[in-house]
């Protein structure tokens, strides 16, 4: 088990297409850290960088006190779990397993007490003669994770384990993953695209967009606390609702919407609001808050009428679009609530939870 | 719905029939004559079951035809295999613009009419007015009697085969290497395996199946094979280079033999039948496995 320090990693391909734009990253033993990010952004070559799948164009990566740039993958002492599994299709289960140990010369029985017990974590001890063709997608998954697991690396990788399940098996995996990672706490880079999967797994979430990274931080802190437009939009299901608005002075700070909508800003934030007066900003607020008009007493709650445009009953909530200033805009309210295309809705926006974006800079401020 | 896939199937049967009568007229049935002729005697009155077959194989001349022709068959698919092998490992690991023709050219000893390029063969290998020969003197060596000896004459009737039989290998193997899937050498090297290692260990099994077929398809080619030697040696020197093929033409056709020359262009069947077999089922099992 080790760190891995990714310094001012650059990728590039021919004809100057930089992949990845100078990263820095730091991880520490035994932390589960998720790369997410829409397609491109360069997480996957991150990943394939530390697994020395890619050269690296400039910059260092260190695995455990060491640097790696020139170390061949087998010399890394890594492991991958890969996206359509890789197993190896002429070799049974348990010689899948086995396969990493065998090449290192490991003895017979201590192959077989590890394949074992690894076996027995993901409950796969019934499949270990069987061929990988002979299994579910879930069990392939099960068998690469096991393949991983066995070799007790410094560094488990894991290339977006789960995109070719279906829905119910993904999350069912994914509480898995989690649960293995608590057994065996291997330091983890884990890449997906699904911020879910990425803020329930995660220990720390580093969001990547255009081959740089956005945020790092905990789940919770860049749901609450998101660092850019980017990542406030990019965290959290349905996204933020981000509305075009000014910072006024009207006998107290207020944001002003292009239609003239007045909202007054909390006095908690006025200070860090007040320099931007003027400026051209965007307002984020949370499909949750904006919601049905109960706690309408609040201290900073302003109630606004919607006219609902689409309504997506979700069980545990329901989803409500409508339109503020001609923007879409999504509202997440309680179930039991009734209302129905193009009736009158009384929303209560808590603006103690809203978001200032500089659009000149796109940061949160 | 029965009846409807009873006329499905009725029609693929009428589409096929030109093919499969074909086969029954140029395959099938001349294969159970040559049968029938092996056991008749050489006026071919009368029935003499495997007398044929006890006679040719105590001849010491035929003997020597079953050694060259198994010599020449082994040795020939075994180059072929490793050369195509290797070529197709080169073309596909050296990328390059001119891939496309580089494949091309490689291509173009199987593309040749095997007659005419071997007539090529035949002129090079010629001792007085060849190319490698003059190349030879050149550079200061002796002239060497490519087709004078014996041995000279085996090992250049393979050259020839190999020459001609390694694009179908590389193009088999190129085509088999392309549908390997290069996470599985990613998966190898991060699981540690060398670059030898990842060839033994998921090239070869990987590519299996398409190198059992191959070598068995070239083997019964290869065993069958008449063209090169007709032209190159015609058996010569002293017998040292004829194969079941070209021996059986001499017996049954130039000699008049017909049911001797049945008997020898049987020989191999039933091993390489028995070989098939098995190969054909080892294969058929692994891609049920696999696939």
């Amino acid at each position: 088990m080790a760190n891995v320090s990714i310094r001012k990693v650059v990728k590039a391909y021919e004809g100057d297409v930089q992949a990845v734009k100078g990263i820095d990253l730091e991880i520490i033993d035994h932390e589960f850290v998720v790369l997410v990010g829409p397609s491109g952004c360069g997480k996957s070559t991150t990943l394939r960088m530390i697994a020395g799948l890619e050269e690296i164009t400039a910059g260092e990566i260190w695995i455990g006190g060491d640097v790696v740039n020139d170390v061949p993958p087998r010399d890394r002492d890594i492991a991958m779990v890969f996206q359509n599994y890789a197993l190896y299709p002429h070799m049974s289960v348990f010689d899948n397993m086995a396969f990493g140990l065998k090449l290192r010369k490991f003895p017979k029985e201590e192959i077989k007490r590890r394949v074992d017990e690894a076996a027995t974590m993901l409950d796969i001890q019934m499949l270990l003669d069987r061929k990988p063709k002979a299994l579910s997608g879930g069990q392939r998954q099960r068998v690469a994770m096991g393949r991983a697991v066995v070799r007790n690396p410094k560094v488990f990788l894991f290339d977006e384990p789960l995109s070719n399940l279906d829905a119910k098996l993904r999350v069912q995996m994914r509480t898995e993953i989690k649960k293995l990672h608590q057994l065996v706490p291997t330091t983890t880079v884990y890449v997906t695209h699904d911020q879910i999967e990425a803020m329930t797994l995660a220990d720390r979430v580093v969001v990547m967009n255009h081959g740089v990274i956005e945020q790092v931080g905990a789940p919770q802190e860049l749901y609450h606390h998101p660092a850019t437009r980017f990542v406030a939009g990019f965290i959290g299901s349905p996204a933020m609702n981000f509305l075009p608005c000014q910072v006024i002075d009207d006998g107290g700070l207020k944001v002003q919407l292009a239609d003239g909508t007045k909202m007054a800003i909390p006095a908690a934030r006025v200070d860090r609001y007040g320099p931007y007066k003027g400026k051209k900003m965007t307002l984020g607020i949370r499909p949750e808050h904006m919601t049905e008009t109960h706690d309408s007493e609040k201290p900073g709650v302003q109630i606004m009428n919607a006219k609902v445009d689409v309504v997506e009953p979700m069980g545990m909530e329901t989803l409500v679009h409508h339109f503020v200033d001609g923007v879409a805009v999504c509202s997440r309210i309680d179930p039991n609530v009734q209302t129905g295309p193009g009736e009158i809705l009384p929303l209560a926006i808590d603006m103690n939870n809203m978001h200032l974006i500089e659009d000149a800079t796109n940061r949160v401020v | 719905m029965k009846q409807l896939a009873r006329r499905r199937s009725l029609a693929a049967l009428a589409l096929c029939s030109p093919l499969i009568l074909l086969i029954v007229c140029l395959k099938i049935y001349p294969t159970f004559y040559a049968v029938f002729l092996s056991m008749l005697d050489r006026k071919m009155n009368n029935f003499v079951g495997f007398d044929n077959f006890a006679f040719m194989i105590s001849r010491p001349s035929f003997q020597l035809v079953i050694f060259q022709s198994v010599l020449f068959a082994v040795t020939a698919v075994i180059l072929k295999a490793f050369l195509g092998f290797v070529l197709a490992h080169l073309m596909h690991n050296i990328r390059g613009r001119n891939e496309r023709v580089w494949r091309g050219l490689l291509l173009v000893p199987w593309v040749i009419p095997l007659s005419l390029s071997t007539l090529t063969w035949w002129w090079l290998f010629d001792p007085s007015y060849s190319a490698f020969n003059w190349t030879l003197n050149m550079l200061g060596f002796e002239d060497i009697a490519f087709l004078g000896t014996v041995w000279n004459a085996r090992l250049s009737v393979i050259a020839v085969n190999v020459w001609f039989g390694a694009p179908f290998f590389m193009i088999m193997y190129l085509a088999a290497l392309k549908s390997v899937p290069e996470q599985l050498y990613e998966a190898a090297s991060i699981d540690g395996a060398t670059a030898v290692q990842r060839l033994f260990f998921i090239t070869i099994p990987m590519m299996r199946n398409i190198i059992l077929i191959t070598v068995l398809y070239s083997l019964i080619v290869t065993f069958a094979d008449f063209d090169i030697v007709r032209i190159l040696t015609n058996g010569g020197p002293q017998d040292g280079t004829h194969l079941f093929a070209t021996y059986a033409f001499v017996v049954g056709i130039q000699s008049g033999n017909i049911p001797r020359g049945a008997t020898v262009s049987l020989f191999m069947f039933p091993i390489l039948a028995t070989l098939a077999f098995f190969v054909l089922r080892d294969v058929m099992k692994r891609n049920k496995e696999m696939a």
